[in-house]
């Protein structure tokens, strides 16, 4: 088996003897690392950001696999899971209400409201750095800028630019008009009804017909987020299966 | 806590609701009080609590009264709190709870968590003070009093020396982190770059590498959390690990798919096992990348993905095709139903019957009636009776 080197150029097998010593070397650092900042992590939501960043400017994803080194030494990976699996369970029982649809304000304060008194807290970057995951399970899972705020989607509806928009100009009333987005967007009536009634049929939009003036398409996501309504026993056991 | 006054709740023109939290209890100071549960408003110009059982019982404070705001860590049996240091009384403040206080400050305790966001927006309308510049209603009254500056400069100077203290502890201890963060990211970033070398090697097929070193490597990547750079290797996706996982599910999720009809959505099924383990739960990925090596490893399970793009977990007996035409029965027999109708007679989730419908669909089994008043399946009668 002649293994022929050309100047200058290292063969793999090399560089993967290499990569091999560094990983164990690497392994041994972040135990370290663990052993002084696991806390930090845990506690501090303002540091797990940042740790975040890091990895995600160097091209390293600490929430990939629960086998991962950060996932293992660190914890961050069981935070991260069960919290995608809080996700998952608060946005089924509510689906029949929104559609689909709910503000993260109303996700965050039902998590943490199925969490218990002992958990530990997590922001709402937390929950957006979860829901990213779980998009790879294809049920749906999406984050929709609005206003300041984001709109979590959790079913496999197709929203695309144009409903997006128009929720977005939902989002200030919690609920919008034909002629709003006419004015707003300077659309054409027949393509504000089809965005309309694409919301309508997915369960996403409500229409009052008796509001005055002109039918309301109201966005049951955005008008609970003021009156955070309980989950009932019955949507409980929806969202278990 | 004499700095409150009562209030409707209701909030004023030009007044915007920015955040709320409940199950908050109020301190006078160090004491406990009779407002120990209750809902905790921020608006762009006040802190309003709301009794949870006694909603008439309801609070305010201008956030004009507040000289600065501190965190208190949660600790054994405590919540985390905020502490709301508040300047004097002001002399035309609205009839209120209390009629004096020893304290200048009140603490927010969480006890439902939800501290750190509330802390993060209270800091937010501290430094925007929004309240100065929006006009809110009569009934919100602003802190005018013109004592109250020279009082502060008082009593003040004592407690902002120990919150700067606090501050450059909290600071040493951030940067120690951060430094030593950085450094770690340094030496994480050496590896990125070697893998991205050896695996533009193995694409170009520089040297003699076996299928052995292949997934030796892979198992690297996954160490590090590195994307797999060869996505296009014919050596079968996954590494051991994965190869494992599947097996593993495979024991598992027997059962539960025969108790669901022989098929689950992909979210049941990491919902499933990550709430079975408790620990070293399994990151949506690991499911995913574990699942699609189901039917190379010939296990009785198998990976699907429908057009919508779910993705479920079959039992290889299960016939999804087979189970279409007993929905088309079920379908006749009623006439028309929903997927929400559907999913209830049988017994299955809403996603899957909507998915079972749709393939009944593709398969030209059945018709759509896509209105406002919902999807509604009918049998198609332009096969049967065409």
């Amino acid at each position: 088996q002649a293994k022929y080197k050309e100047r200058g150029t290292v063969l793999a097998e090399d560089q993967l003897a290499q990569m091999s010593k560094q990983l164990d070397m690497f392994k041994t650092n972040l135990e370290e690392f663990a052993s002084k900042h696991k806390q930090e992590i845990r506690k501090n939501p303002k540091f797990r950001v940042q740790f975040q960043d890091m990895c995600a400017t160097i091209g390293v994803d600490p929430l990939a696999s629960g086998k991962g080194f950060w996932s293992e030494m660190l914890g961050v990976g069981d935070f991260y899971y069960e919290l995608g699996v809080q996700i998952i369970e608060v946005c089924l029982a509510l689906k029949h209400r929104n559609g689909g649809l709910i503000t993260l304000e109303e996700l965050h304060q039902q998590v943490l409201k199925g969490r218990g008194k002992f958990a530990q807290d997590v922001s709402q970057d937390d929950l957006l750095r979860a829901i990213k995951k779980l998009k790879v399970l294809g049920n749906g899972f999406g984050i929709i800028p609005v206003g300041g705020t984001y709109l979590i989607q959790s079913v496999p509806a197709e929203l695309n630019m144009d409903h997006t928009v128009v929720l977005q100009l939902a989002e200030k009333k919690g609920y919008v008009t034909v002629s709003e987005i006419k004015t707003s967007l300077k659309w054409e009536t027949e393509r504000a009804k089809q965005v309309l009634e694409h919301l309508l049929k997915e369960g996403m939009a409500w229409l009052d017909t008796q509001a005055a003036g002109e039918p309301q398409y109201w966005l049951p996501a955005l008008f609970t987020e003021l009156y955070s309504q309980e989950i009932t026993p019955e949507e409980a056991k929806e969202a278990i299966p | 806590m004499d700095r409150f006054a009562w209030t409707t709740g209701l909030l004023e023109l030009g007044e915007t609701l920015v955040i709320q939290q409940r199950g908050v209890r109020l301190y006078d100071g160090e004491e406990k009080g009779t407002f120990d549960s209750g809902v905790l408003l921020l608006s762009t110009h006040r802190l309003i609590w709301r009794d949870q059982k006694n909603h008439e019982c309801c609070i305010a404070i201008p956030l004009s009264q507040v000289v600065f705001i501190e965190e208190q860590a949660a600790g054994i049996g405590k919540s985390a709190k905020i502490v709301v240091h508040l300047h004097p009384v002001s002399l035309n403040k609205e009839p209120g709870p209390f009629q004096s206080s020893k304290y200048s400050y009140i603490k927010l305790s969480f006890k439902e968590h939800g501290q750190i966001e509330f802390y993060r927006r209270l800091s937010e309308e501290m430094t925007q003070r929004r309240w100065e510049t929006m006009p809110a209603g009569q009934t919100i009254q602003v802190n005018k009093d013109p004592q109250a500056g020279r009082v502060r400069a008082a009593g003040i100077v004592g407690i902002e020396r120990k919150l700067e203290e606090k501050r450059k502890e909290t600071d040493k201890n951030i940067s120690e982190a951060f430094e030593d963060l950085s450094k770690l990211m340094e030496k994480a970033k050496e590896m990125v770059e070697l893998s991205k070398s050896i695996a533009n090697k193995i694409k170009e097929k520089q040297g003699d590498i076996t299928e052995d070193e292949t997934i030796r490597f892979k198992s690297y990547l996954l160490s590090m959390g590195i994307a797999n750079p060869v996505t296009r290797e014919t050596y079968g996706s996954g590494t051991q690990y994965h190869m494992q996982l599947a097996k593993q599910l495979a024991g598992i999720l027997q059962t539960p798919l025969e108790e669901r009809g022989g098929i689950m959505s992909l979210t049941e099924v990491y919902c499933l096992v990550n709430r079975a383990r408790g620990l070293e739960l399994l990151s949506p990925e690991d499911l995913v990348n574990a699942c699609k090596m189901l039917e190379s490893l010939k296990l009785p399970l198998r990976l699907r993905r429908f057009d919508s793009g779910v993705m479920v977990i079959e039992l290889q007996s299960h016939n999804e095709e087979e189970m279409v035409a007993s929905a088309l029965e079920t379908v006749s027999e009623k006439g028309s139903l929903t997927a929400d109708e559907f999913a209830k007679l049988v017994g299955m989730s809403v996603l899957l019957a909507k998915e079972r419908l749709l393939l009944a669909e593709k398969m030209g089994h059945l018709c759509r009636d896509d209105s406002v008043e919902g999807l509604r399946f009918y049998p198609n009668l332009f096969l049967t009776q065409g």
